[in-house]
C-alpha cells in the first residue's frame, strides 16, 4: 500500500490536511481506483467506530477502585509480615528440634538414621520442586511463544 | 489527555497520597486499556489494579519528565499479555455500546439495526489479533493521538498510522465476513 496515501488518509481523518496535502490527497484517490476504494472502505469503518464507545462501569466501581488498590497493598504488607514472622518462628523451632533430636539418648540409632534419611529426602524433593518452579520457568526462552 | 508530570514529580514527598491522585486520574484509562485486552470486566479491574501496585513498587524507575500513563501502560500491557497467555482463552463480554446511550438515558435503547451493527462490530473486534485490537481501541475508542500511541507501543508514528490503517482494513474484512 502507498505509504503516503496512508499518512494523508490519517491526517484527513484528523482534519489536519494542509491545502496542498488536501489537493495531493484528492489527486491520489481520483487517479487510482484502488486507493479510492480503500478510502471509501476506511471511511465506512470509521463511521461505524464513531458510533460506538467503550462501556463505562457504574460509579460505584470507580468509587471503590482506589480502595481496592489500597487494600491489596495493605494485605501485601500483612503477608510479608506474616511470612517473616513464620520464617523466624519455624527457623527457631527447626533448630531446637534438630538439637533435641541429636541430644536425645532414648531413641535407638537406627530410628534416628531412618528419620534423618526421611528428612533429607523431603528437603531434596522440596528443593527440586522449587527449582523447577522458579529457576526453569525464569529461563524458559520459549515461554512468550504462543503454542 | 491530562498531563501528570507535576503530580509525578512530587510523589517522593508524599508518595501514598500523591499516588492516590495519580491512580484516580488514570484509573478509567487503565481499566479501558485492560478491558480491550482481556474482554472481561473482572479481569480488567484485577489486572489494572495489579499494574498500579507494580507501578507503585517501581516508582523510583519512573522518569518524571515523561507522561505517567505511557509509562504505566507498558506495565499494564505486559501484565495483560501474561494474563492472556496464562488463562489461554480470552473472555468475550460486550465491552462496547452505542454512543446513543450516553446522550439519553431515557431512550428506549438501540434499534434492531444498531444492535446488529454493535454485535457485529464486537464480534469482528474480538476476531482481530491482540495487536490490531489494541491499536484500534487506543485510537478509535480511547482517542489517543499518534504520538501518544507511538510512545506507549515504542513504535514510530508512521508505523502507528500504517498499523492502524491495516487494523481497520482487517476489521472491515471481518465485518464483511460476518455479514455474508
Amino acid at each position: 500500500m502507498n505509504e503516503r496515501f496512508i499518512i494523508l488518509l490519517e491526517k484527513y481523518f484528523e482534519n489536519e490536511l494542509t491545502d496542498s496535502e488536501s489537493q495531493e490527497f484528492e489527486t491520489l484517490i481520483n487517479s487510482n481506483a484502488k486507493l479510492k476504494q480503500e478510502f471509501e472502505e476506511q471511511n465506512r469503518i470509521k463511521e461505524v467506530l464513531r458510533k460506538m464507545k467503550l462501556k463505562n462501569p457504574s460509579r460505584e466501581v470507580w468509587d471503590g477502585y482506589w480502595l481496592g488498590i489500597y487494600n491489596r497493598v495493605e494485605r501485601g504488607i500483612a503477608w510479608i509480615a506474616i511470612s517473616i514472622g513464620a520464617i523466624i518462628f519455624f527457623g527457631y523451632a527447626s533448630i531446637e528440634a534438630v538439637n533435641s533430636f541429636i541430644n536425645d539418648t532414648h531413641t535407638p540409632p537406627i530410628v534416628k538414621l531412618g528419620i534423618s534419611i526421611l528428612v533429607f529426602g523431603a528437603l531434596v524433593l522440596i528443593f527440586s520442586l522449587l527449582r523447577e518452579k522458579f529457576f526453569t520457568s525464569k529461563h524458559d526462552k520459549y515461554k512468550e511463544v504462543q503454542r | 489527555m491530562m498531563d501528570n508530570k507535576v503530580s509525578a514529580r512530587t510523589i517522593s514527598k508524599k508518595k501514598s497520597k500523591e499516588f492516590e491522585v495519580l491512580v484516580k486520574d488514570n484509573m478509567k484509562r487503565a481499566y479501558f486499556s485492560a478491558l480491550e485486552f482481556l474482554g472481561s470486566h473482572d479481569a480488567a479491574m484485577d489486572v489494572s489494579q495489579e499494574a498500579f501496585i507494580r507501578a507503585y513498587r517501581s516508582f523510583n524507575k519512573y522518569d518524571t519528565k515523561r507522561n505517567f500513563f505511557t509509562w504505566y501502560y507498558k506495565i499494564l500491557r505486559n501484565l495483560c499479555l501474561n494474563f492472556i497467555r496464562d488463562s489461554k482463552n480470552r473472555k468475550e463480554e460486550f465491552f462496547i455500546e452505542t454512543r446513543k446511550n450516553e446522550v439519553s438515558q431515557n431512550n428506549p435503547g438501540e434499534t434492531l439495526e444498531e444492535k446488529e451493527e454493535l454485535e457485529m462490530l464486537h464480534n469482528a473486534i474480538n476476531q482481530l489479533e491482540t495487536e490490531d485490537r489494541e491499536i484500534i481501541v487506543l485510537r478509535e475508542f480511547e482517542g489517543y493521538g499518534y504520538e501518544e500511541i507511538s510512545e506507549m507501543l515504542n513504535l514510530p508514528a508512521g508505523t502507528v498510522m500504517s498499523r492502524l490503517f491495516y487494523a481497520r482494513k482487517k476489521l472491515a474484512e471481518k465485518m464483511k465476513g460476518l455479514m455474508e
